[in-house]
Protein backbone atom coordinates (compact mmCIF):
# COMPACT_ATOMS: atom_id res chain seq x y z
CA UNK A 1 0.00 0.00 0.00
CA UNK A 2 2.96 2.34 0.92
CA UNK A 3 4.26 1.83 -2.21
CA UNK A 4 1.29 2.63 -4.11
CA UNK A 5 0.95 5.86 -2.14
CA UNK A 6 4.80 6.35 -2.84
CA UNK A 7 4.23 5.47 -6.53
CA UNK A 8 1.63 8.10 -6.81
CA UNK A 9 3.13 10.91 -5.48
CA UNK A 10 5.84 10.47 -7.29
CA UNK A 11 3.61 10.68 -10.74
CA UNK A 12 1.05 12.58 -9.77
CA UNK A 13 3.27 15.89 -10.58
CA UNK A 14 3.52 14.96 -13.74
CA UNK A 15 -0.22 13.77 -14.55
CA UNK A 16 -0.99 17.51 -13.02
CA UNK A 17 1.21 19.04 -15.64
CA UNK A 18 0.10 16.99 -18.42
CA UNK A 19 -3.20 17.90 -17.77
CA UNK A 20 -3.14 21.28 -17.19
CA UNK A 21 -0.72 21.85 -20.42
CA UNK A 22 -3.59 19.73 -22.43
CA UNK A 23 -6.62 22.01 -21.22
CA UNK A 24 -3.89 25.48 -21.91
CA UNK A 25 -3.61 23.80 -25.65
CA UNK A 26 -7.30 23.18 -26.03
CA UNK A 27 -7.92 26.84 -24.98
CA UNK A 28 -5.40 28.09 -27.08
CA UNK A 29 -6.35 26.43 -29.82
CA UNK A 30 -10.38 26.68 -29.54
CA UNK A 31 -10.61 23.51 -29.25
CA UNK A 32 -7.61 22.34 -30.86
CA UNK A 33 -9.53 23.37 -34.17
CA UNK A 34 -7.70 26.85 -35.22
CA UNK A 35 -3.78 26.43 -35.46
CA UNK A 36 -3.62 29.61 -37.38
CA UNK A 37 -4.45 33.04 -37.35
CA UNK A 38 -6.89 32.94 -39.99
CA UNK A 39 -8.46 29.70 -39.49
CA UNK A 40 -9.06 31.70 -35.72
CA UNK A 41 -10.31 34.52 -37.04
CA UNK A 42 -12.76 33.00 -38.73
CA UNK A 43 -14.07 30.64 -36.35
CA UNK A 44 -14.73 33.81 -33.88
CA UNK A 45 -16.75 35.67 -36.28
CA UNK A 46 -19.04 32.49 -36.66
CA UNK A 47 -19.31 32.48 -32.92
CA UNK A 48 -19.56 36.19 -32.38
CA UNK A 49 -20.33 38.17 -35.37
CA UNK A 50 -19.50 41.95 -35.14
CA UNK A 51 -21.31 44.99 -36.30
CA UNK A 52 -19.51 46.88 -39.20
CA UNK A 53 -19.12 50.58 -38.60
CA UNK A 54 -21.25 52.61 -40.87
CA UNK A 55 -18.08 53.63 -43.90
CA UNK A 56 -18.71 55.35 -46.98
CA UNK A 57 -16.82 54.37 -50.16
CA UNK A 58 -16.78 55.79 -53.70
CA UNK A 59 -17.16 53.07 -56.61
CA UNK A 60 -15.44 52.87 -60.07
CA UNK A 61 -18.10 54.59 -61.32
CA UNK A 62 -17.86 57.87 -58.77
CA UNK A 63 -20.71 56.82 -57.40
CA UNK A 64 -21.36 56.91 -52.97
CA UNK A 65 -21.95 53.74 -51.67
CA UNK A 66 -22.44 52.28 -47.40
CA UNK A 67 -20.19 49.26 -47.04
CA UNK A 68 -22.45 47.61 -44.14
CA UNK A 69 -25.89 49.62 -44.75
CA UNK A 70 -27.10 47.19 -47.47
CA UNK A 71 -30.68 47.64 -46.17
CA UNK A 72 -32.71 44.22 -47.12
CA UNK A 73 -29.39 43.05 -49.15
CA UNK A 74 -26.45 41.03 -47.88
CA UNK A 75 -23.05 42.27 -48.81
CA UNK A 76 -20.53 39.87 -50.01
CA UNK A 77 -16.94 41.40 -49.35
CA UNK A 78 -13.54 41.29 -50.81
CA UNK A 79 -10.54 43.22 -50.23
CA UNK A 80 -8.06 43.72 -52.95
CA UNK A 81 -5.75 46.11 -54.30
CA UNK A 82 -6.26 46.86 -58.55
CA UNK A 83 -2.48 46.58 -59.28
CA UNK A 84 -2.10 43.59 -57.77
CA UNK A 85 -0.65 40.65 -59.92
CA UNK A 86 -0.93 37.65 -58.91
CA UNK A 87 -4.31 36.78 -55.83
CA UNK A 88 -6.34 39.90 -56.32
CA UNK A 89 -7.07 39.05 -60.11
CA UNK A 90 -7.62 34.96 -59.13
CA UNK A 91 -10.24 36.83 -55.95
CA UNK A 92 -11.81 38.71 -58.89
CA UNK A 93 -12.36 35.54 -61.27
CA UNK A 94 -13.81 33.55 -58.17
CA UNK A 95 -16.28 36.78 -57.77
CA UNK A 96 -17.29 36.55 -61.33
CA UNK A 97 -17.76 32.97 -60.66
CA UNK A 98 -19.81 33.50 -57.87
CA UNK A 99 -21.95 36.78 -59.21
CA UNK A 100 -23.13 33.81 -62.21
CA UNK A 101 -23.65 31.43 -59.28
CA UNK A 102 -26.61 33.55 -57.67
CA UNK A 103 -27.74 34.80 -61.04
CA UNK A 104 -28.51 31.72 -61.99
CA UNK A 105 -29.85 30.71 -58.29
CA UNK A 106 -32.03 33.37 -58.10
CA UNK A 107 -30.44 34.91 -55.46
CA UNK A 108 -28.69 38.44 -57.25
CA UNK A 109 -30.92 40.79 -56.16
CA UNK A 110 -30.64 39.56 -52.62
CA UNK A 111 -26.87 40.43 -52.16
CA UNK A 112 -24.67 43.51 -52.56
CA UNK A 113 -20.80 42.54 -53.66
CA UNK A 114 -18.16 44.46 -53.17
CA UNK A 115 -14.77 44.57 -54.08
CA UNK A 116 -12.63 47.18 -51.77
CA UNK A 117 -9.46 48.23 -52.28
CA UNK A 118 -7.42 49.06 -48.88
CA UNK A 119 -4.85 50.97 -51.06
CA UNK A 120 -7.35 53.80 -51.98
CA UNK A 121 -3.99 55.97 -52.74
CA UNK A 122 -3.00 53.96 -55.63
CA UNK A 123 -6.34 52.82 -56.82
CA UNK A 124 -7.60 56.13 -58.15
CA UNK A 125 -11.42 55.85 -60.80
CA UNK A 126 -9.30 54.47 -63.32
CA UNK A 127 -7.53 51.76 -62.11
CA UNK A 128 -10.55 50.80 -60.21
CA UNK A 129 -12.51 50.74 -63.77
CA UNK A 130 -9.31 48.56 -64.95
CA UNK A 131 -10.48 45.84 -62.47
CA UNK A 132 -13.83 45.98 -63.13
CA UNK A 133 -13.91 45.81 -67.19
CA UNK A 134 -10.82 42.64 -66.28
CA UNK A 135 -13.05 40.70 -64.41
CA UNK A 136 -16.66 41.71 -65.39
CA UNK A 137 -17.97 43.76 -62.68
CA UNK A 138 -21.58 45.60 -63.39
CA UNK A 139 -21.53 47.99 -61.10
CA UNK A 140 -25.32 46.92 -59.94
CA UNK A 141 -24.81 43.48 -58.29
CA UNK A 142 -21.12 43.61 -58.00
CA UNK A 143 -18.95 46.58 -57.82
CA UNK A 144 -15.47 47.97 -57.02
CA UNK A 145 -14.70 50.20 -54.34
CA UNK A 146 -12.53 52.43 -51.94
CA UNK A 147 -12.81 53.33 -48.90
CA UNK A 148 -11.20 56.85 -47.39
CA UNK A 149 -7.67 56.44 -46.62
CA UNK A 150 -8.14 57.62 -42.72
CA UNK A 151 -10.99 54.42 -42.61
CA UNK A 152 -8.57 51.88 -44.42
CA UNK A 153 -6.81 51.07 -40.48
CA UNK A 154 -10.42 50.43 -38.81
CA UNK A 155 -11.59 48.67 -41.69
CA UNK A 156 -8.77 45.80 -41.62
CA UNK A 157 -9.11 45.55 -38.05
CA UNK A 158 -12.77 45.00 -38.13
CA UNK A 159 -12.46 42.40 -40.87
CA UNK A 160 -9.08 40.60 -38.89
CA UNK A 161 -7.24 41.63 -42.52
CA UNK A 162 -3.05 41.67 -42.34
CA UNK A 163 -1.86 43.19 -45.10
CA UNK A 164 2.28 43.06 -45.78
CA UNK A 165 4.54 44.64 -48.38
CA UNK A 166 5.20 41.73 -50.84
CA UNK A 167 9.01 43.29 -51.41
CA UNK A 168 8.04 44.57 -55.02
CA UNK A 169 6.28 47.11 -54.57
CA UNK A 170 2.71 45.17 -53.89
CA UNK A 171 1.23 43.17 -51.07
CA UNK A 172 0.73 40.05 -49.70
CA UNK A 173 -2.84 39.68 -47.68
CA UNK A 174 -5.49 36.68 -46.20
CA UNK A 175 -7.92 37.26 -48.60
CA UNK A 176 -11.34 36.03 -48.31
CA UNK A 177 -15.23 36.31 -49.26
CA UNK A 178 -16.37 38.22 -45.85
CA UNK A 179 -20.09 37.78 -45.51
CA UNK A 180 -22.48 40.84 -44.18
CA UNK A 181 -25.86 40.24 -43.23
CA UNK A 182 -29.48 42.40 -43.56
CA UNK A 183 -28.54 44.47 -40.11
CA UNK A 184 -24.84 45.07 -40.49
CA UNK A 185 -23.13 42.45 -39.06
CA UNK A 186 -20.12 40.84 -40.17
CA UNK A 187 -21.47 36.84 -39.61
CA UNK A 188 -19.17 34.76 -41.75
CA UNK A 189 -15.74 34.66 -43.59
CA UNK A 190 -14.82 31.72 -46.46
CA UNK A 191 -12.33 30.97 -48.86
CA UNK A 192 -12.06 32.91 -52.04
CA UNK A 193 -12.98 29.83 -53.87
CA UNK A 194 -15.59 28.85 -52.12
CA UNK A 195 -18.30 29.67 -54.19
CA UNK A 196 -20.67 27.30 -52.53
CA UNK A 197 -19.82 27.59 -49.20
CA UNK A 198 -20.97 31.38 -50.26
CA UNK A 199 -23.81 30.96 -51.43
CA UNK A 200 -24.30 28.86 -48.87
CA UNK A 201 -23.91 31.65 -46.16
CA UNK A 202 -26.41 33.51 -48.57
CA UNK A 203 -28.89 30.99 -48.74
CA UNK A 204 -29.55 30.41 -44.72
CA UNK A 205 -29.44 34.44 -44.34
CA UNK A 206 -32.78 34.72 -46.49
CA UNK B 1 28.48 32.30 -6.17
CA UNK B 2 31.12 30.94 -8.08
CA UNK B 3 32.81 32.10 -10.92
CA UNK B 4 31.30 29.41 -12.91
CA UNK B 5 27.76 30.32 -11.99
CA UNK B 6 28.34 34.14 -12.32
CA UNK B 7 29.98 33.95 -16.35
CA UNK B 8 26.65 31.49 -17.03
CA UNK B 9 24.51 34.12 -15.52
CA UNK B 10 26.36 36.96 -17.17
CA UNK B 11 26.06 35.15 -20.72
CA UNK B 12 21.92 34.92 -19.93
CA UNK B 13 22.50 38.30 -19.26
CA UNK B 14 23.95 38.59 -22.71
CA UNK B 15 21.65 36.66 -24.91
CA UNK B 16 18.74 38.01 -23.47
CA UNK B 17 19.57 41.53 -23.97
CA UNK B 18 20.97 40.46 -27.57
CA UNK B 19 17.24 39.33 -28.53
CA UNK B 20 15.63 42.46 -26.91
CA UNK B 21 18.03 45.09 -29.04
CA UNK B 22 17.63 42.50 -32.38
CA UNK B 23 14.09 42.48 -31.64
CA UNK B 24 12.51 44.24 -34.94
CA UNK B 25 15.80 42.89 -37.07
CA UNK B 26 14.90 38.85 -36.07
CA UNK B 27 11.19 39.32 -36.40
CA UNK B 28 11.42 40.88 -39.82
CA UNK B 29 12.85 37.20 -41.60
CA UNK B 30 10.26 34.15 -39.89
CA UNK B 31 13.80 32.32 -40.27
CA UNK B 32 15.68 34.37 -37.64
CA UNK B 33 12.45 34.52 -35.95
CA UNK B 34 11.84 30.83 -35.40
CA UNK B 35 15.21 29.51 -36.06
CA UNK B 36 17.21 32.22 -34.18
CA UNK B 37 15.39 34.63 -31.85
CA UNK B 38 13.51 31.47 -30.16
CA UNK B 39 16.15 29.59 -29.24
CA UNK B 40 18.26 32.07 -28.46
CA UNK B 41 15.41 32.90 -25.58
CA UNK B 42 15.37 29.58 -24.52
CA UNK B 43 19.21 29.23 -24.41
CA UNK B 44 18.48 32.52 -21.75
CA UNK B 45 16.68 30.02 -19.59
CA UNK B 46 18.86 27.31 -19.93
CA UNK B 47 21.50 29.16 -18.92
CA UNK B 48 20.20 30.03 -16.09
CA UNK B 49 19.00 26.60 -15.10
CA UNK B 50 23.05 25.11 -15.52
CA UNK B 51 23.87 28.57 -13.25
CA UNK B 52 21.37 27.58 -10.39
CA UNK B 53 21.01 24.43 -11.08
CA UNK B 54 22.70 23.37 -7.39
CA UNK B 55 20.77 26.11 -5.43
CA UNK B 56 17.23 24.51 -6.49
CA UNK B 57 16.31 21.56 -4.24
CA UNK B 58 16.12 18.32 -6.52
CA UNK B 59 14.40 16.11 -4.83
CA UNK B 60 11.18 15.96 -6.89
CA UNK B 61 12.90 16.58 -10.19
CA UNK B 62 15.23 13.10 -9.17
CA UNK B 63 11.83 11.47 -7.97
CA UNK B 64 10.32 11.64 -11.25
CA UNK B 65 13.29 11.74 -13.73
CA UNK B 66 12.67 15.43 -14.32
CA UNK B 67 9.30 14.39 -15.97
CA UNK B 68 7.53 17.03 -14.82
CA UNK B 69 9.86 20.01 -15.96
CA UNK B 70 10.37 18.29 -19.01
CA UNK B 71 6.36 18.25 -19.85
CA UNK B 72 6.27 22.16 -19.01
CA UNK B 73 9.17 22.51 -21.79
CA UNK B 74 6.92 20.39 -24.14
CA UNK B 75 3.87 21.94 -23.81
CA UNK B 76 5.53 25.39 -24.17
CA UNK B 77 7.39 24.46 -27.12
CA UNK B 78 3.99 23.43 -28.45
CA UNK B 79 2.36 26.66 -27.82
CA UNK B 80 5.04 28.46 -29.45
CA UNK B 81 4.90 26.10 -32.58
CA UNK B 82 1.70 27.20 -33.43
CA UNK B 83 1.80 29.64 -36.37
CA UNK B 84 -1.44 32.03 -34.83
CA UNK B 85 0.91 32.18 -31.57
CA UNK B 86 3.74 34.15 -33.75
CA UNK B 87 1.00 36.02 -35.30
CA UNK B 88 -0.29 37.39 -32.24
CA UNK B 89 3.27 38.30 -30.85
CA UNK B 90 3.68 40.43 -33.91
CA UNK B 91 0.39 42.19 -33.75
CA UNK B 92 0.25 42.12 -29.89
CA UNK B 93 2.74 43.65 -27.73
CA UNK B 94 1.49 41.45 -24.74
CA UNK B 95 1.63 38.35 -26.81
CA UNK B 96 5.15 39.99 -27.33
CA UNK B 97 6.27 40.26 -23.96
CA UNK B 98 4.88 36.88 -22.85
CA UNK B 99 7.06 35.46 -25.61
CA UNK B 100 10.14 37.14 -24.07
CA UNK B 101 9.26 35.51 -20.78
CA UNK B 102 7.35 32.41 -21.30
CA UNK B 103 10.70 31.13 -24.10
CA UNK B 104 13.18 31.31 -21.42
CA UNK B 105 11.08 30.64 -18.28
CA UNK B 106 8.60 28.00 -19.32
CA UNK B 107 11.11 26.32 -21.76
CA UNK B 108 14.28 26.85 -21.41
CA UNK B 109 14.45 26.91 -17.34
CA UNK B 110 12.63 23.76 -17.01
CA UNK B 111 13.93 21.80 -19.78
CA UNK B 112 17.57 22.40 -17.87
CA UNK B 113 16.09 21.33 -15.01
CA UNK B 114 14.91 18.15 -16.35
CA UNK B 115 17.08 16.92 -18.78
CA UNK B 116 19.68 16.43 -16.35
CA UNK B 117 17.91 13.95 -14.25
CA UNK B 118 16.01 12.17 -17.15
CA UNK B 119 16.41 8.82 -18.21
CA UNK B 120 18.57 8.32 -21.26
CA UNK B 121 15.79 6.62 -23.31
CA UNK B 122 13.60 9.76 -22.51
CA UNK B 123 16.48 11.34 -24.08
CA UNK B 124 16.69 9.56 -26.90
CA UNK B 125 13.11 9.54 -27.72
CA UNK B 126 13.03 13.25 -26.94
CA UNK B 127 16.09 13.95 -29.42
CA UNK B 128 14.58 11.43 -32.15
CA UNK B 129 11.03 13.08 -32.07
CA UNK B 130 13.13 16.57 -32.28
CA UNK B 131 14.68 15.45 -35.33
CA UNK B 132 11.42 13.82 -37.07
CA UNK B 133 9.49 16.75 -36.06
CA UNK B 134 11.63 19.11 -37.47
CA UNK B 135 11.40 17.50 -40.82
CA UNK B 136 7.59 17.28 -41.07
CA UNK B 137 7.39 20.98 -41.05
CA UNK B 138 10.29 21.41 -43.28
CA UNK B 139 7.72 19.33 -45.41
CA UNK B 140 4.79 21.32 -44.10
CA UNK B 141 6.09 24.73 -44.87
CA UNK B 142 7.83 23.97 -47.93
CA UNK B 143 4.62 22.11 -49.69
CA UNK B 144 1.56 24.42 -47.51
CA UNK B 145 -0.61 25.48 -50.53
CA UNK B 146 -1.89 28.13 -48.04
CA UNK B 147 0.17 30.99 -46.21
CA UNK B 148 0.55 29.63 -42.52
CA UNK B 149 1.57 33.09 -40.63
CA UNK B 150 -0.31 36.23 -42.07
CA UNK B 151 2.13 38.48 -41.10
CA UNK B 152 5.17 36.39 -43.22
CA UNK B 153 4.94 35.73 -46.72
CA UNK B 154 4.80 32.57 -48.99
CA UNK B 155 8.62 32.82 -50.34
CA UNK B 156 9.29 33.53 -46.43
CA UNK B 157 7.70 30.74 -45.20
CA UNK B 158 9.60 27.91 -47.96
CA UNK B 159 12.63 29.76 -46.73
CA UNK B 160 11.82 28.38 -43.41
CA UNK B 161 10.78 25.19 -44.16
CA UNK B 162 14.03 24.73 -45.86
CA UNK B 163 15.88 26.24 -42.59
CA UNK B 164 13.59 23.40 -40.58
CA UNK B 165 15.59 21.16 -42.75
CA UNK B 166 19.06 22.51 -42.15
CA UNK B 167 18.44 22.44 -38.47
CA UNK B 168 17.14 19.03 -38.48
CA UNK B 169 20.42 17.62 -40.54
CA UNK B 170 22.63 20.36 -38.25
CA UNK B 171 21.11 18.75 -35.21
CA UNK B 172 21.87 14.99 -36.51
CA UNK B 173 25.16 15.39 -36.94
CA UNK B 174 25.58 16.98 -33.05
CA UNK B 175 23.55 14.26 -31.71
CA UNK B 176 25.45 11.99 -33.32
CA UNK B 177 29.15 12.34 -33.38
CA UNK B 178 29.26 12.33 -29.66
CA UNK B 179 27.91 9.05 -29.94
CA UNK B 180 30.80 7.65 -32.19
CA UNK B 181 33.46 9.85 -29.83
CA UNK B 182 32.89 9.27 -26.71
CA UNK B 183 33.55 12.88 -25.63
CA UNK B 184 32.23 16.43 -25.64
CA UNK B 185 28.63 17.15 -24.84
CA UNK B 186 27.07 13.80 -24.72
CA UNK B 187 29.86 12.11 -23.04
CA UNK B 188 27.26 10.85 -20.14
CA UNK B 189 25.28 9.59 -22.71
CA UNK B 190 27.67 7.38 -24.41
CA UNK B 191 26.92 3.17 -24.50
CA UNK B 192 30.51 2.40 -23.08
CA UNK B 193 30.37 5.52 -20.33
CA UNK B 194 26.58 4.20 -19.00
CA UNK B 195 28.27 0.62 -18.92
CA UNK B 196 31.86 1.72 -16.85
CA UNK B 197 29.17 3.89 -14.85
CA UNK B 198 26.75 0.80 -14.14
CA UNK B 199 29.91 -1.30 -13.13
CA UNK B 200 31.55 0.96 -11.00
CA UNK B 201 28.27 1.38 -8.95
Amino acid sequence: MRSVVKALQRILPTLFVAAAGFAFLWHATDGFGAFTAEAARRQKIERDPVYVAETELTDYTGRSISLSGGGDSITLVEFIYATCPTICQTAGSDFFRLRERLHSSGLADKVRMISVSFDPQRDDNENLSGYAKLHGADGAVWTIARPHLRDVPRLLKTFGVTIIADGFDGYQHNTAIHIIDQSGRLVAIVDTDDISGAAAVVESLL
Amino acid sequence: MTPKTQTQLLWALLVFLFCAATRSQLERDPVTHILVQLPALALVGWLVASALRKRIPVAHLRSDHGMSCLLIALFSIAFWMLPRSIDAALEDPQMELAKFLSVPLLIGLPLGLGWQHAHPLVKGFLKANALSMLGVLAFLFTHAPVRICNNYLVSDQERLGLGFLYAAFALTVLWVIPLFTGRGVGERDTIPSVMARRAKA
